[in-house]
């Protein structure tokens, strides 16, 4: 399903974020969103999930508007990860994955085979089996963020909007989940992700989208966009895109004056 | 690798039937427990009136209510994401209070009794519509909690009023254990007249499973996941204020029922918020059913109200609740 903004403006408290942004995510394809704090990241991860009225400009998921969908159907296509990682009870993680299987089920009915199965996938795929009968509360900050990965995916959505996923993940686990949602991309779903690992975007991202100061600088593939100029103009870094190995990395050398 | 029992998925028909099953025994206890024994001392018609005029009301108003309190104590602190939530907590309990006090005051329930339920039902309607329209059709879990706060502290302060104001020393009794708190001596009519709003408030919160479950992610997850959050938030005011002002109309303030209960349950409910809401108006039912055999049982020696009662046990449970939260917030 393709994910698209148009000329998007959201104001927070009466302060543009952001401001004419325009953005597509295409599906079978990874798109990276990334810029320095502050840039707009998770405002426009956001919009495109619906959590927020835009002052201006549209988001069409597979071509409709978002309003015009009903929230069931919304919930069932679209999958929203919050960079916050907050669970309120002592759930255990099972029990945090099925709430990814709530869209999928009508009122007042338990779990379905299909449930079961969407359940015991993301925990797999999440590497977190071994944790499904623990409280979520008691697991290190990296086990927590899995789990609620793993609750994004359990919602099989056609669209998958994750904001900083891979924030406090070891480097093991980082490549694992982007290497799954590679996977996801190659079963033609659309996978879109906030982060700032320029590496990662790199390695695994099929378009990026650069953004600063709520505006969208620079949209294309990593070799476009992860250019050290614009790098230097919007990080204020000095970064090098090179390939070790065959594999794409952006490493920053130093602070520019 | 077998997982822990402690931990294991609660299986929900077994928690739920036990507890009906208690629920049930709780409730025929009710109807057994007296200063007379029924069948045995008093055979026949008198039996009869006893157990239809006292017995049955009490009983049935003392499943009602305690399933009122359960139930949207696990409503409140499941929609805002807080243990130590109350229904006292969004006014409700104070609005149908001073409702009452004022028929009371102004000598109406003197010249028909049904006006003190009726009072206390108005007031409580009063004061949801205050606190949503204090706290806005946008506002987040803590105007709600900060709107009722400001209109509990009225309707306290106004029921003080009429205390201080009394002219007559037998209505300012009457007042004073009406806040007290009590099932006794309520007559079928009474129970009649709040049992629709109470069973309506309950079925409203009983919708909320899926949401409060959802929600335990968060705002913006649970949205994500298709829960409307106006309606949410509805569904728990309405529910709240229908059962709990219903239940606060006939038996004056019982306190820490929807406090204790859903804190008691949540662990046998693998604190799942949404599995928590049936659990909690069982437990509640059986908590209040119980409380009130006791206080039957104790007659003899000490005539306590119930409200004093759940009040006594429920403040250092609170005092409890408090260390363990600082322990568990501790760096």
């Amino acid at each position: 399903m393709r994910l698209e903004a148009r000329r998007l403006d959201v104001d927070l408290k009466g302060r543009p974020v952001l401001a004419g942004v325009d953005f597509a995510a295409q599906p079978a394809e990874v798109t990276a969103i990334i810029g320095p704090n502050g840039a707009g990241k998770s405002t426009l991860l956001r919009a495109l999930a619906g959590l927020l009225l835009p002052t201006g400009g549209t988001v069409l998921a597979d071509g409709r508007r978002l309003g015009e969908w009903e929230r069931g159907a919304l919930a069932r296509a679209l999958a929203y990860l919050p960079q916050e990682r907050t669970v309120h009870w002592a759930l255990t993680a099972r029990a945090v994955v099925a709430l990814g299987r709530l869209p999928h089920q009508p009122p007042g009915a338990g779990a379905s085979a299909a449930d079961t199965q969407a359940i015991d996938a993301a925990l797999a795929a999440m590497d977190v089996v071994h944790l499904a009968t623990r409280p979520v509360l008691e697991m290190s900050g990296g086990e927590r963020a899995r789990v609620l990965v793993a609750r994004a995916l359990a919602q099989e959505p056609s669209v998958l909007l994750a904001d900083e996923p891979a924030a406090g993940l070891d480097p093991a686990h980082q490549l694992a989940l982007f290497a799954h949602f590679a996977r996801l991309a190659g079963a033609g779903r659309t996978v879109v992700v906030a982060l700032h690992d320029l590496s990662l975007a790199a390695r695994f991202c099929h378009r990026i989208v650069l953004m600063h100061g709520g505006r969208v600088v620079a949209t294309g593939t990593p070799q476009d966009v992860l250019t050290a100029q614009h790098l230097a103009a919007v990080y204020r870094i000095d970064a090098r895109y090179a390939t070790l190995d065959g594999v794409p990395i952006v490493l920053p050398v130093g602070l520019l004056p | 690798m077998k997982p822990a029992a402690a931990n294991a998925e609660p299986n929900a028909a077994l928690l739920l039937g036990a507890l009906a099953a208690a629920a049930v025994c709780a409730f025929l206890l009710s109807l057994a427990v007296g200063p007379v024994g029924l069948g045995r001392d008093l055979p026949g018609e008198a039996g009869a009136l006893i157990f239809r005029e006292i017995r049955l009301p009490r009983a049935v108003l003392g499943a009602l209510v305690g399933a009122s309190l359960g139930l949207s104590g696990a409503a409140l602190q499941g929609y805002l994401r807080n243990p130590l939530a109350e229904p006292s907590l969004v006014g409700v309990s104070g609005g149908a209070a001073l409702g009452a006090v004022l028929t009371i005051h102004l000598g109406w329930s003197a010249a028909l009794a049904l006006t003190l339920p009726l009072g206390a039902l108005a007031g409580a309607a009063v004061a949801m519509l205050t606190v949503v329209a204090l706290a806005g059709s946008q506002g987040g879990p803590v105007t709600l909690i900060l709107a009722g706060l400001a209109v509990s502290s009225i309707a306290t302060a106004l029921v003080s009023l009429a205390l201080n104001l009394s002219q007559n020393p037998f209505a300012t009794v009457e007042m004073v254990f009406w806040l007290m708190g009590s099932l006794a001596d309520r007559s079928l009519p009474q129970v009649w007249l709040s049992a629709p709003f109470m069973l309506a408030g309950i079925a409203l919160l009983l919708l909320l499973g899926r949401a409060l479950d959802a929600l335990t992610l968060g705002e913006d997850a649970a949205r994500s996941l298709g829960i409307d959050i106006g309606r949410t938030r509805l569904l728990v005011v309405a529910g709240t204020a229908l059962s709990v002002g219903a239940a606060t109309a006939v038996t004056g303030i019982i306190g820490f029922v929807g406090l204790i209960v859903p804190h008691a349950l949540r662990p046998l409910a693998g604190h799942r918020p949404g599995l928590l809401l049936p659990a909690s108006m069982l437990g509640g039912a059986i908590m209040l059913l119980l409380a009130d055999v006791a206080l039957r049982l104790l007659q003899p020696w000490m005539d306590l109200r119930i409200g004093v009662l759940t009040a006594l046990l429920g403040a250092p449970f609170f005092v409890w609740l408090v260390l363990k939260t600082r322990s568990e917030l501790a760096p």
